[in-house]
C-alpha cells in the first residue's frame, strides 16, 4: 500500500515536471515530435533509477559512514556523469539497438536536473532501498507521461495557426501551464 | 569599455531566460514571489561569477579531454559553500529555495558560460560575464516572480499594490508559472521585433 | 603557459589536484558554518517554544523528551519551567494527513491542557488556501480561533464532523489535518503529565 501511494505521488500528485519543475529542459527542448520524447523518456528512466540506487548507496554507506555528508552534491553529480558515461559505453557495446535508439539522449543527462534533484530527494525524505527504487522508477514514469502527453500537443499546435508573438516556446509555455492545470485535479487524492 | 559592453550583454543582448531560454528549472520553481526569484538570481550571480574566474584562471592546467567533470568539480565547490552558508545565515531563504541551491551545480546557465566564454577568456572578462549573465538571470527571475506575486496575490516585494481579493492564485500556484512565462516572452518577442 | 596535452597523467593529475582541492575547500566551509547551521536550528526551535509557552527559565531544549500518543506514535515535547515548578509544554506535533504532504506545527498548552498558542513550522498545502492555517486558528471571528481552547473536554475537530471550530473556507482537508496535529500533541502531553505522573519516558536531546 505505501508503495502504491509513494508510485502515485509520484507520478500525477508531485509530478516531477509540472508541479515540481525540475527536468524542464529536456521537457521543452525533445518534445516536438512523440517519437523522440519516446526515447528520451526510455533514457531517462534508465539513468534515473540506476543512478538513484548507485547514489543511495555512496550516501548511506561511504558519505554518512565517514561523516562526508558535505560532499553530497560533489558525489552525486560525478556519480551521474560517470554512469551516464558507463552506459554509453556498455551500451554501445552490448546492445547497438537500443545505443541507436538512446544515444544522443545520453550525454543530455548529466545536466538534466530531475536526475540530482531526485538522488538529494530520496535521501532528503529519508527513504529505504525499496522505497527510493519504487520513487525513482514513479519519478521517472511521471516524467515520461508528461513529456510524451506535451509532445503529442505540439505535434497538433505545429498545425494550427498562432499569432506570431506566441509561436514556438510562448505557446509550448502556456501549454504547459494549461497541462499543469490538469494534473492540479490529481492533488489531494493521496 | 569592453568590460562594460561584456556586462551588458550578458543582461540584455544574450538574457539567458528570455533570450537563451536556459536554465529554465530554478526560474519556474523559485518565483512564486519576487524575493525569492531575486534570492535564487543573487545565489545563481554568485556562483556564476566565482566559476568563470576559477575556470579561466585554471584553463591551460585542465586537459581538454576532461573538462567537462573538470568544470563540474569546480562548479559543485562553489555551490555547496554557498548552500551552507545561506542554511547557516538566511534560514528562511533556505526554506523558500530548497532543492533549487543544491541544483545550481546542474543549471544549464553555469556550464554554458563555462564552456562557452570562461575556457577561452582571460580572468576579468570572464568575471564580467559571470556577474553580466547572472545579473540578466536575477532579472528575469525578479520580473517573473514580481508578475506572478502581482497576479496571484496583488503585492509585489510584500507591498500591497491592490486588494488582495483580486488576486488570481493560480499564477503563485505550478500553472502559474508556465502560463506567466510564456506570456512575458511573447511581450519581449513582439518587442524585440519591434525595435 | 601552454594548455596541458590530453595525455593519460595529464588528465588523472588534474582531476585528482580539482577534486583534492574541492574537498579541502568545502571541509573548511563545512567546518566554518557547522556552528552557526546549529546555532540558527536552535534559535528558530527555541523562538517557537517561546512563542508557544508562558515564561520559563529552563533550557527546555535540555529538558526535551519523548511521549507517546493515544495512536501509538510519539512526539518530542519541551517542558517550560519556572522556579522548578511546571508551568506548560511545547510539543513539536506533526501530522501526515495534509492535503500535500507533511503538517509539523509545534503547539503549547499550560498545565491545564488549555492550549496557549501554536506555530506552523513547515507545510506544503496549497498556498492562499491551506497556507493560510498559520492566520486562521488565531483569528478572532467566529468560531475560528483555537487559541485560548482546552483539549481536557475532548478533541478539537471542524464544523462539518460535529466539532466547534470553523474551517478554512474552502481547505477543510487541511484544517482537519491542522486540528489532528494539535490532538496528536494533547494527547502526548496528557499521557505524560507531570501531575498524573504517567508514562514519562526520558529520552535525549538529539535536536
Amino acid at each position: 500500500m505505501e508503495y502504491i501511494l509513494i508510485f502515485i505521488a509520484a507520478v500525477f500528485v508531485n509530478n516531477i515536471v509540472l508541479s515540481q519543475f525540475l527536468g524542464i529542459c529536456p521537457f521543452l527542448g525533445v518534445s516536438k515530435k512523440v517519437e523522440t520524447a519516446g526515447g528520451m523518456s526510455a533514457a531517462v528512466t534508465f539513468v534515473l533509477t540506476i543512478a538513484t540506487i548507485v547514489t543511495y548507496l555512496v550516501q548511506k554507506y561511504v558519505l554518512d559512514a565517514f561523516g562526508l555528508a558535505f560532499m553530497q552534491t560533489i558525489t552525486f553529480i560525478l556519480i551521474i556523469a560517470a554512469l551516464v558515461q558507463m552506459l554509453e559505453i556498455i551500451l554501445k557495446k552490448v546492445s547497438p539497438a537500443l545505443y541507436q535508439a538512446l544515444g544522443v539522449y545520453l550525454p543530455l543527462i548529466t545536466t538534466n536536473c530531475c536526475v540530482l534533484g531526485v538522488a538529494i530527494l530520496v535521501i532528503q525524505k529519508d527513504y529505504n532501498l525499496l522505497q527510493a527504487v519504487v520513487f525513482a522508477i514513479s519519478t521517472a514514469l511521471g516524467f515520461s507521461l508528461a513529456l510524451t502527453i506535451f509532445a503529442g500537443i505540439r505535434e497538433q499546435l505545429s498545425m494550427t495557426h498562432i499569432p506570431e508573438g506566441m509561436k514556438g516556446t510562448p505557446i509550448a509555455l502556456i501549454t504547459a501551464g494549461l497541462l499543469a492545470m490538469a494534473f492540479m485535479g490529481f492533488s489531494g487524492i493521496v | 569599455m569592453n568590460n562594460i559592453k561584456i556586462l551588458l550583454n550578458g543582461i540584455i543582448k544574450e538574457n539567458p531566460i528570455f533570450v537563451l531560454l536556459l536554465g529554465m528549472c530554478p526560474t519556474l520553481g523559485t518565483t512564486s514571489s519576487a524575493i525569492n526569484g531575486m534570492g535564487m538570481g543573487l545565489a545563481t550571480t554568485f556562483v556564476l561569477m566565482c566559476t568563470n574566474m576559477a575556470i579561466s584562471a585554471l584553463k591551460n592546467l585542465i586537459p581538454n579531454a576532461v573538462r567537462i567533470p573538470a568544470y563540474v568539480v569546480i562548479i559543485a565547490t562553489f555551490v555547496t559553500p554557498l548552500q551552507m552558508f545561506i542554511e547557516a545565515f538566511l534560514p528562511s531563504l533556505y526554506q523558500s529555495l530548497g532543492l533549487f541551491i543544491p541544483l545550481i551545480v546542474v543549471n544549464c546557465i553555469v556550464l554554458g558560460r563555462a564552456e562557452a566564454f570562461a575556457g577561452k577568456n582571460g580572468v576579468i572578462p570572464s568575471g564580467f560575464d559571470g556577474v553580466g549573465t547572472g545579473l540578466g538571470f536575477t532579472l528575469a527571475l525578479t520580473l517573473l516572480g514580481a508578475t506572478r506575486e502581482l497576479l496571484g496575490t496583488g503585492k509585489v516585494f510584500d507591498l500591497a499594490l491592490m486588494p488582495e481579493q483580486y488576486g488570481a492564485l493560480i499564477f503563485v500556484l505550478a500553472p502559474g508559472a508556465f502560463i506567466a512565462l510564456g506570456f512575458l516572452i511573447a511581450i519581449i518577442n513582439k518587442v524585440r521585433k519591434v525595435s | 603557459m601552454e594548455k596541458l596535452k590530453s595525455t593519460l597523467p595529464n588528465m588523472f593529475l588534474s582531476l585528482m589536484i580539482t577534486c583534492a582541492a574541492s574537498g579541502v575547500i568545502l571541509a573548511g566551509a563545512n567546518l566554518y558554518t557547522a556552528g552557526p547551521i546549529a546555532l540558527s536550528k536552535a534559535a528558530a526551535l527555541e523562538k517557537a517554544i517561546k512563542a508557544v509557552t508562558p515564561e520559563f527559565d529552563n533550557n527546555p531544549l535540555e529538558d526535551a523528551y519523548m511521549a507517546v500518543t493515544s495512536d501509538g506514535d510519539s512526539l518530542l515535547i519541551y517542558p517550560a519551567t519556572k522556579d522548578g515548578r511546571q508551568v506548560g509544554v511545547a510539543v513539536d506535533s506533526y501530522t501526515k494527513n495534509g492535503f500535500s504532504g507533511e503538517i509539523k506545527v509545534i503547539v503549547g498548552f499550560d498545565t491545564e491542557g488549555t492550549l496557549i498558542n501554536y506555530s506552523v513550522l513547515q507545510h506544503s498545502e496549497t498556498p492562499g488556501l491551506g497556507s493560510k492555517m498559520e492566520e486562521w486558528f488565531r483569528t478572532e471571528k467566529n468560531n475560528q480561533s483555537v487559541i485560548g481552547r482546552p483539549l481536557s473536554n475532548g478533541n478539537l475537530s471542524v464544523a462539518k464532523d460535529g466539532g466547534d471550530v470553523d474551517a478554512i473556507t474552502a481547505s477543510t482537508i487541511t484544517s482537519r489535518a491542522f486540528l489532528n496535529a494539535i490532538n496528536r500533541a494533547y494527547s502526548a502531553y496528557k499521557g505524560t503529565d507531570s501531575t498524573t505522573g504517567a508514562t514519562i519516558n526520558k529520552g535525549g536531546n538529539d535536536e
